[in-house]
C-alpha cells in the first residue's frame, strides 16, 4: 500500500457532539488563526446524536450570546415538571427533587441543535467533515498523540479492497481532542494505553432508548416534562423514563436503565416497550406514529469514574470522559462546558498540559462532586437509593463519604443459582412490535460488503462458556437485534447482523467476557436519526 | 468537450418516507437529504470520461433553492470542475427543469449531457427525454454502458427484453441506469478543494424560462399498512384461513 495522504491542522476534534462543537467554536472565537478540523462518523451532523433532551441553557448563553433570538430548530421552554412512580397499572405523583426541576430549561432535539451549532462553527471557518470515521490514533515518534487516521472506504467483507477502495488519510495535529461521546472507541484505547483510569473507579453506564412520536392533536402539551420511575423495572435495576412534550404534536419518549443490571435474561428494549404500555403513557401515544427511534449508552459513573482527561498531545472531553450528571440525566451542558474549557486552555497555553487540573477545579467537576453518591446509593435497591439520594441532595453532597462505583461487565449474575424476577410483563399493542421493527425507524444503513465492525475476540466463548453461563445475553441487551444464535451444522453459532447496528455501544460495555470490540465501520454508516 | 451533469437534491434513500398528516406533501423536517443516486452515477461516468482524456470539463447543475448548493458541493468534491445553481424557490416539474437546462446547454455548448434516469423522490423519468426533444438532439435513456467513438457514442440500454445497443450522434442526452458504474467515495482533502471551486448562481427569472404547472398535486397518501399476520399450525389451517378471507 502507498503512504497515506496527510492533512495538517492545529487542532483535530473527533466527534461533532455538543462537546466537540463547543470546543471548535470557542477556539475560533479566541484564536481565529487556528486551523481546526472536526471529524464526524455520521453521514450528516446530528444523525448519530440521540438524547432527551432537556438542556440547561447557561453554556449556550456563554458560547453563543444572542442564541435566543435565533434558536435551534426544535426548542421549547419547559413549562411544567412531573415525576410519577408507576406500578403496573397505577401511578403516584412524587415531589420533584431539586436536581430535576427544569424551570428555565429548554426541550431540544440535540441532533438538530448539533447541526445548528455546526453551521455556526462553519461560519467561523472550522472545517467539519461528516461521513468520516476516525478509525485509529496516529502517534508521533515521541509516543504522543499526533492526530488521527481516517478509516479506509471500499474494503470488502473479506478484508480485500474493492473497486471503489479509497485509502483513509492521516490528519496530523499537535493537539487532538476526543469528544466521541459515551464509550468512545479511540478514547477507550487511549484510556488503556496511558492508564488514565488508574486512580478512578471503573466507568459505569446505562442504556437509553428513545422514540420520537407524532401523536393525535391535543395529546402533546408543549413544555411539559415528565419522568417516571418504578414499573416495569424490578427494584434492583436502576432506571426510569422521560416523556418530553414538544411542539407540532410531537412527544419524545425514552427509557434509561442501568447497565449494572443483574438478570442475564433481562431485555432492556422490552422494558421500554412495557413502560409505553402503561395506561398513562399508552393513552398519550395511541393513534400516533413513530417518527424516529434509536438507542445510545449513557456514562453514569460521574465523579468517581472520571479518568484523567489529559495525555501527551490529547484531551478527552464530554461524555467520552464521563461528565454527565446522572441524577439530572443531563450531560449536554457539562459536555459544552468541558469543550469550552478545553478551548480556553488551548487558546491560552497552546498545549494540553495542565488541563486536567483546571477541569477538576471547574464547575463541571464541582457539579459532579455534589451528586457523586446518588447513583451508587441505588446499588442496594430503589428505596434505599431513594432515601440516600434525598439525604445527599439536602446536604448538597457535603457529607464526607464517597461511595465507590462498580463495573457493568461484572454485575451480571450467572444462570446457575439465579432466578430472574417475575416481571409480570403484559401483552402490548403499541408499535414497534419488536427490535427489528424499531431499527427500521432508526434508518440505519451499513454497506453489507464491509468488514464486520463488531469484533468478537474469542468466538469460542460464545458457543461454549457464555451459552452455559449466561445464555448469550448479547442476543437480549442489544436494542437493534444485531446478535442472534442460529443453528449451524456444528450446532449453534453467533450470527452478527452488523448492518442493523445503531452505534449505542451497549455490547462493548455489558458483555460479561469483554470480548466484543466495537470499531468504527465505514464513515457515513450507521443510524440516520431525525430530530433525535 | 464539456459534459453537463444534472444533480438533484432528494430525500436520502435510507430515510423512511413519511406523508404529512394533512396529506399536503412529504415530511422533510430534519430529514437527511442527498444527491439523487442516479445523478451520482451520471457524474461518476462523466468523471471517468474526463479521466480517460475524452472531455476537458465536467459541470454540475442543479435547479432549486440555496440548500441544493450542498449537493453541488458534493459533486465538486467528487471531481466536477464547476457548478451552476439555477435558483428558484418554486418546486418545478420536469418540463420547466428541462427548459432551464436547455438555457444552460445553449450557453455552455456541451458535447454530452448526462442525467440520472429518474429522481428517487417523484420518479418522473422525464427530464432527459424532454431536454433532448427541446434541444433537438439524440437521446439514449436507461444507459448501462457508454462508449465514445469520436463524434458518436455507442450506448447500451437496459430495456424490458434485456440489453439494447444504439449509436447516437453527439451532442446527445444520456440518462443512466443503476448498473452503469459504482460511484466513488469522496476524499476528505477534495472536500476542501471543492470549497474553492466556482459555483455560479443564476436566477431562474433571469433565464427567461416559462414555468407553468401543467400538473397539480391533489393529495399524498401513504401505502396501506400491512396487517398483523397470524401463525398457522398446518397446511389445512392455512387453506381454511385463506378461504375465510376469500383468497381461495
Ligand atoms: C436517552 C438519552 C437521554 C438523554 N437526555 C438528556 C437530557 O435530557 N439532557 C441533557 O443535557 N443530556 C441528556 N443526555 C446526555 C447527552 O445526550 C450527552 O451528555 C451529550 O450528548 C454528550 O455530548 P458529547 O459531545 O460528549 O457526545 P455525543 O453527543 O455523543 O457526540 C459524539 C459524536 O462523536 C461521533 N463519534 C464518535 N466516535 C467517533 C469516531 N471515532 N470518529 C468520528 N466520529 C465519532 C458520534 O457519532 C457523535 O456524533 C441523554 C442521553 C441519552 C442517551
Ligand atoms: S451491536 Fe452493539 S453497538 Fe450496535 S446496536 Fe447492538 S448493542 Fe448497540
Amino acid at each position: 500500500m502507498t503512504a497515506r495522504e496527510i492533512m495538517e491542522y492545529d487542532v483535530v476534534i473527533v466527534g461533532a457532539g455538543p462537546a466537540g462543537l463547543s470546543c471548535a467554536i470557542r477556539l475560533k472565537q479566541q484564536k481565529p488563526e487556528l486551523m481546526i478540523a472536526v471529524i464526524e462518523k455520521a453521514s450528516e451532523i446530528g444523525a448519530h446524536i440521540l438524547s432527551g433532551a432537556v438542556i440547561e441553557p447557561e453554556p449556550l448563553d456563554e458560547l453563543l450570546p444572542g442564541w435566543r433570538e435565533d434558536p435551534p430548530p426544535v426548542c421549547i421552554a419547559v413549562e411544567k415538571d412531573e415525576i410519577w412512580l408507576l406500578s403496573q397499572k397505577g401511578r403516584r405523583r412524587l415531589p420533584t427533587p431539586p436536581q430535576q426541576k427544569n424551570h428555565g430549561n429548554f426541550i431540544v432535539s440535540l441532533g438538530a441543535m448539533c447541526a445548528w451549532m455546526a453551521n455556526k462553527a462553519e461560519a467561523l471557518e472550522v472545517d467539519i467533515f461528516p461521513g468520516f470515521a476516525a478509525a485509529e490514533i496516529r502517534y508521533t515518534d515521541e509516543g504522543a498523540v499526533g492526530g488521527v487516521i481516517i478509516g479506509d472506504m471500499g474494503i470488502g467483507r473479506d478484508g480485500e479492497p474493492k473497486d471503489t477502495y479509497m485509502q483513509g488519510i492521516e490528519i496530523h495535529a499537535p493537539i487532538t481532542i476526543l469528544s466521541e461521546g459515551v464509550r468512545g472507541h479511540l478514547s477507550k484505547q487511549l484510556i488503556k494505553k496511558y492508564a488514565l483510569d488508574k486512580d478512578s473507579d471503573p466507568q459505569t453506564y446505562g442504556i437509553g432508548m428513545k422514540e420520537l412520536w407524532r401523536v393525535q392533536p391535543g395529546k402533546s402539551i408543549p413544555g411539559l416534562v415528565q419522568h417516571t420511575a418504578g414499573w416495569p423495572l424490578d427494584s434492583m435495576t436502576y432506571g426510569g423514563s422521560f416523556i418530553y412534550h414538544l411542539d407540532k404534536d410531537r412527544i419524545a419518549i425514552g427509557f434509561v436503565c442501568g447497565l449494572d443490571y443483574q438478570d442475564p435474561e433481562f431485555v432492556p428494549f422490552e422494558a421500554f416497550q412495557q413502560m409505553k404500555n402503561h395506561p398513562m403513557v399508552k393513552e398519550m401515544l395511541e393513534g400516533g406514529e413513530i417518527l424516529s427511534s434509536g438507542a445510545r449508552a449513557i456514562a453514569e459513573g460521574g465523579y468517581q469514574s472520571l479518568p484523567k482527561t489529559e495525555m501527551p498531545g490529547a484531551l478527552i472531553i464530554g461524555d467520552s470522559a464521563g461528565t454527565l450528571n446522572v441524577p439530572k440525566i443531563k450531560g449536554t451542558h457539562q459536555a459544552m462546558r468541558c469543550g469550552m474549557l478545553a478551548a480556553e486552555h488551548i487558546a491560552q497555553t497552546s498545549s494540553v498540559d495542565g488541563f486536567d487540573a483546571k477541569l477538576r477545579d471547574s464547575a463541571v467537576v464541582k457539579e459532579l462532586h455534589k451528586v457523586r453518591n446518588i447513583r451508587p446509593a441505588f446499588y442496594k435497591g430503589f428505596w434505599r437509593g431513594f432515601i440516600r439520594a434525598a439525604i445527599e441532595t439536602v446536604t448538597a453532597g457535603k457529607l464526607p463519604t464517597t461511595l465507590s462505583v462498580h463495573a457493568d461487565d461484572t454485575s451480571m449474575r450467572m444462570l446457575d443459582g439465579y432466578t430472574s424476577p417475575d416481571r409480570k410483563w403484559v401483552e402490548r399493542t403499541l408499535p414497534p412490535r419488536d427490535r427489528l421493527a424499531s431499527v427500521y425507524f432508526a434508518a440505519t444503513a451499513h454497506d453489507e460488503d464491509q468488514p464486520v465492525h463488531l469484533q468478537i475476540l474469542e468466538p469460542d466463548v460464545c458457543t461454549t462458556r457464555c451459552v452455559a453461563e449466561y445464555n448469550n445475553p448479547c442476543t437480549r441487551f442489544c436494542p437493534a437485534h444485531v446478535y442472534e444464535m442460529v443453528d449451524d451444522e456444528g450446532g449453534q453459532q453467533l450470527q452478527i447482523n452488523a448492518a442493523n447496528c445503531v452505534h449505542c455501544k451497549t455490547c462493548d460495555i455489558k458483555d460479561p467476557y469483554q470480548i466484543i470490540n466495537w470499531v468504527t465501520p465505514e464513515g457515513g454508516s450507521g443510524p440516520n436519526y431525525q430530530n433525535m | 468537450m464539456k459534459i453537463l451533469v444534472g444533480i438533484k437534491r432528494v430525500v436520502d434513500y435510507n430515510v423512511r418516507i413519511r406523508v404529512l398528516p394533512d396529506g399536503s406533501g412529504v415530511d422533510t423536517d430534519g430529514v437527511k437529504m442527498s444527491v439523487n443516486p442516479f445523478d451520482e452515477i451520471a457524474l461518476e461516468e462523466a468523471l471517468r470520461i474526463k479521466e480517460a482524456g475524452n472531455a476537458e470539463e465536467v459541470i454540475v447543475i442543479s435547479v432549486g433553492g440555496d440548500e441544493c448548493q450542498q449537493q453541488l458541493r458534493t459533486g465538486l468534491a467528487m471531481g466536477a470542475d464547476r457548478a451552476i445553481q439555477v435558483q428558484t424557490s418554486e418546486p418545478l416539474q420536469p418540463l420547466s427543469v428541462a427548459r432551464a437546462f436547455l438555457k444552460i446547454v445553449e450557453r455552455e455548448d456541451p458535447g454530452l449531457v448526462i442525467l440520472g434516469k429518474q429522481a428517487i423522490d417523484d420518479d418522473n423519468s422525464q427530464t432527459a427525454q424532454m431536454l433532448a426533444a427541446l434541444w433537438d438532439r439524440p437521446q439514449a435513456t436507461f444507459a448501462s454502458k457508454l462508449e465514445l467513438n469520436g463524434s458518436s457514442a455507442s450506448v447500451t440500454r437496459e430495456v424490458d427484453a434485456g440489453l439494447e445497443t444504439i449509436e447516437v450522434d453527439l451532442p446527445a442526452v444520456i440518462s443512466v441506469d443503476l448498473r452503469m458504474n459504482e460511484p466513488r467515495f469522496v476524499k476528505l482533502p477534495d472536500i476542501m478543494k471543492a470549497k474553492r471551486k466556482p459555483l455560479e448562481v443564476i436566477s431562474l427569472d433571469d433565464l427567461d424560462v416559462t414555468v407553468d404547472g401543467q400538473l397539480g398535486i391533489s393529495q399524498f397518501t401513504p401505502p396501506p399498512q400491512r396487517e398483523k399476520g397470524i401463525m398457522v399450525d398446518d397446511a389445512s389451517q392455512l387453506l381454511q384461513e385463506l378461504k375465510n378471507r376469500g383468497l381461495l
